[in-house]
């Protein structure tokens, strides 16, 4: 075991696939010689060659069809798109191409391919640098979202999502790359995708989240016990997929339930994690299910952050009107 | 006030001059049949020749066929293509067997010819899932109907060539229009990047649906777009099956060589309208304009090259006819035997595991299906 922070893992997970299948390629821009933009993949193209690990030309289209084209030529594409903003310039190769090689080919061809990107607020990056689009992606049927909120799941996922079969959208949170460590095994583990995580037990409300709204809803969480309130925190950590099972089961222990996601309302998966409740729990339910999210404009200007991305705060206010109601 | 003048830094003329003069079309049979350039003659068997014309022919003939099947709602989607044998057809015909085609929606012929057995062709057209499944070992991907997405692929697909030693190509095609696409400049410009093994065609048929070649862009070439890549390009006579082989098997020399890319712009004409579905070329076109390219016809060239050189006949071109006429209907047959698509079968081939809602939909589906 040994102390990672999540970008620490999230290369570990990368050297430990490239070690394992000569098949595995990482690309994009600047992650060669250059470690990356947030250094994920330091030192990997000197471990593993520039053969496996080699830098693009500045071009998001370009990366995702390069991606499709080594796929239908059997390879394990981990293509990078250095901030998810950047996705417009690529949708055509992530939900027009790589997620319907398979249906296509009526089953004959698939695309293992792990696009892994950054996004996330709380570090005034420029525009188009922090937008939650997981809800774009989320909607694309043929592909998996995966988001981490630790070192430990990201490790895990990230290796099972380069072993998936299918394309798998792989979002980062850049505020968790740092923010702290965590006890990561060494070597190889998997996580199963589409599984959530309970990061936290409790009986009289189910949080369910995904990303940094992961260590917002704990922090919530503890200020609620003080309270007389005990909340259990559901990490999604496959946004697409959802997993039911554990949700459902947690909202018929609890009755009463909020989703929180950093992304606007309009946006996101909050509504569906909620369509999804009130189809399958409704007897189950004390209380509607409310949303935390962001308000519905344009990702705020970098001195704005602040006042606009959803925290504990919010969570906190938007339970105890669920568990009051 | 009046700006001082400067001597011109940039003589604008002279720059444009200097690359449109670099793009002279390569010809190697007249209209009548005559070889106008000895120097570039491919070194092509009697065989062959007679060969590349039977595909000619035969695929002239499919062309007329899905027309009128579409019309009897035998086949659905379906881009005409007569006119653009030589485009189409001698390019494959200057591939290998190990080579891969990414095709555009028009390129049916290509990757017929390069193994797709007629009836998936067929069953594609219909929209059916059956018609994707590749064979085994025939190297090509279904038809690309996103205009330009099949260049950024081509260039994955020929960088993956490079990486495991091959000494293939991957080949592929757009038309003019998709000359203007953003993925059209990114495919070329990432496989000169990388030096990978990849030949663009663009086949320049002079419309995109009604768009004139002109209101595309203000290069007088689409093959000195190649410049932009820093790769070399090249225009051919699109209704000449000699100078269409003789590019491509070049550009594949070179390419399985280690020296990269090519850019090759055909310039031909499709007979027919845009797609089976509305389209009326008398809108765009010219009676004058069709004229003109009827006399281009690239069987018509190439027919008078072989009988004057004792290699086709009457006979030998009726044979072919037949043979593609009892093949399409057995083709039918067959694609009409393809068993209905359920929900279930949609399914199953969208995921290699299924995710809990395509579980929970497959078995209700599953229970519509039975009753």
């Amino acid at each position: 075991m040994a102390q990672m922070t999540m970008i620490q893992a999230i290369t570990d997970a990368m050297r430990v696939e490239l070690k394992n299948d000569p098949n595995v390629l990482v690309f994009g821009e600047d992650v060669g010689v250059n470690g990356g933009v947030f250094r994920a993949t330091e030192g990997l193209q000197n471990e593993f060659g520039e053969d496996r690990v080699f830098d693009t030309p500045l071009a998001e289209s370009g990366i995702g069809g390069l991606a499709v084209g080594l796929s239908l030529q059997g390879f394990r594409p981990v293509p990078e798109i250095q901030f998810f903003g950047f996705v417009y310039e690529v949708m055509d190769s992530i939900s027009g191409q790589a997620a319907r090689l398979r249906y296509r080919t009526g089953g004959k061809f698939n695309a293992p391919i792990t696009f892994r990107s950054p996004f996330g607020g709380g570090v005034h990056t420029p525009d188009m640098h922090a937008d939650s689009l997981e809800g774009l992606m989320a909607q694309q049927p043929g592909l998996k979202v995966v988001i981490p909120s630790t070192p430990y799941d990201a490790k895990g996922l990230l290796i099972s999502s380069i072993r998936d079969n299918d394309p798998v959208i792989f979002l980062e949170h850049m505020k968790l790359y740092r923010s702290f460590r965590q006890e990561v095994p060494e070597g190889d583990y998997t996580i199963p995708l589409g599984k959530a995580d309970v990061k936290r037990e409790g009986t009289d409300i189910s949080i369910i989240t995904y990303g940094a709204m992961v260590h917002e809803s704990l922090k919530a969480a503890e200020e609620l016990e003080k309270e007389g309130f005990s909340a259990e925190v559901i990490d999604l950590r496959t946004v697409s997929p959802i997993d039911i099972e554990t949700i459902i089961a947690s909202v018929e222990k609890t009755g009463r339930a909020i989703v929180v996601q950093e992304a606007q309302k309009q946006a996101g998966v909050g509504a569906n994690v909620v369509a999804e409740i009130s189809d399958r729990a409704i007897l189950s339910l004390e209380a509607p299910v409310l949303r935390v999210a962001a308000p519905d404009t344009i990702y705020p200007f970098p001195q704005a952050e602040a006042a606009w991305l959803p925290n504990y705060k919010d969570v906190i206010e938007t339970a105890k009107k669920v568990l009051t109601f | 006030m009046a700006s001082k003048t400067q001597n011109a830094q940039v003589d604008a003329k002279k720059v444009l001059e200097v690359v449109e003069d670099q793009f002279t079309t390569l010809q190697i049979l007249n209209e009548e049949g005559e070889v106008v350039n000895e120097a570039a003659m491919p070194n092509l068997s009697d065989e062959q020749l007679q060969e590349l014309m039977r595909r000619m022919v035969y695929t002239r003939i499919l062309d007329q066929r899905s027309i009128s099947l579409n019309r009897q709602g035998r086949l659905g989607f379906y881009a005409p293509t007569a006119g653009q044998e030589a485009s189409q057809l001698a390019s494959q015909f200057a591939l290998e067997k190990e080579d891969f085609i990414l095709p555009g929606y028009r390129d049916v012929p290509p990757i017929v010819w390069h193994g797709l057995p007629l009836y998936q062709a067929f069953l594609w057209s219909r929209g059916h899932f059956e018609g994707g499944q590749i064979p085994d070992g025939v190297n090509i991907a279904i038809p690309q109907i996103i205009i330009g997405a099949q260049y950024v692929q081509t260039a994955g697909v020929a960088l993956g060539f490079k990486k495991r030693g091959v000494k293939a190509v991957a080949l592929t095609y757009t038309g003019d229009g998709g000359t203007s696409q953003g993925d059209f400049y990114e495919g070329m410009n990432f496989a000169g990047a990388y030096k990978a093994p990849a030949i663009f065609i663009a086949q320049n048929n002079r419309f995109a649906i009604s768009t004139p070649v002109e209101k595309q862009t203000a290069a007088k070439t689409l093959a000195q777009k190649a410049v932009a890549a820093g790769i070399p390009g090249i225009q051919v006579d699109g209704m000449d099956p000699l100078a269409v082989y003789a590019a491509v098997r070049e550009a594949r020399e070179r390419a399985v060589n280690g020296e990269g890319p090519t850019f090759i712009e055909t310039l031909t004409y499709r007979y027919g309208p845009h797609t089976m579905a509305g389209d009326d070329p008398t809108r765009y076109r010219t009676a004058e304009l069709d004229n003109e390219w009827e006399k281009k016809d690239p069987l018509v060239r190439f027919r008078k090259f072989l009988e004057k050189k004792g290699l086709w006949n009457e006979e030998k071109e009726n044979e072919v006819i037949e043979q593609a006429k009892e093949d399409i209907k057995e083709a039918l047959k067959k694609a009409d035997a393809a068993p209905k698509q359920k929900v279930t079968d949609l399914i199953s081939i969208t995921n290699t595991d299924l995710p809990y809602n395509l579980e929970e939909q497959y078995e209700i589906y599953k229970a519509k299906e039975s009753k």
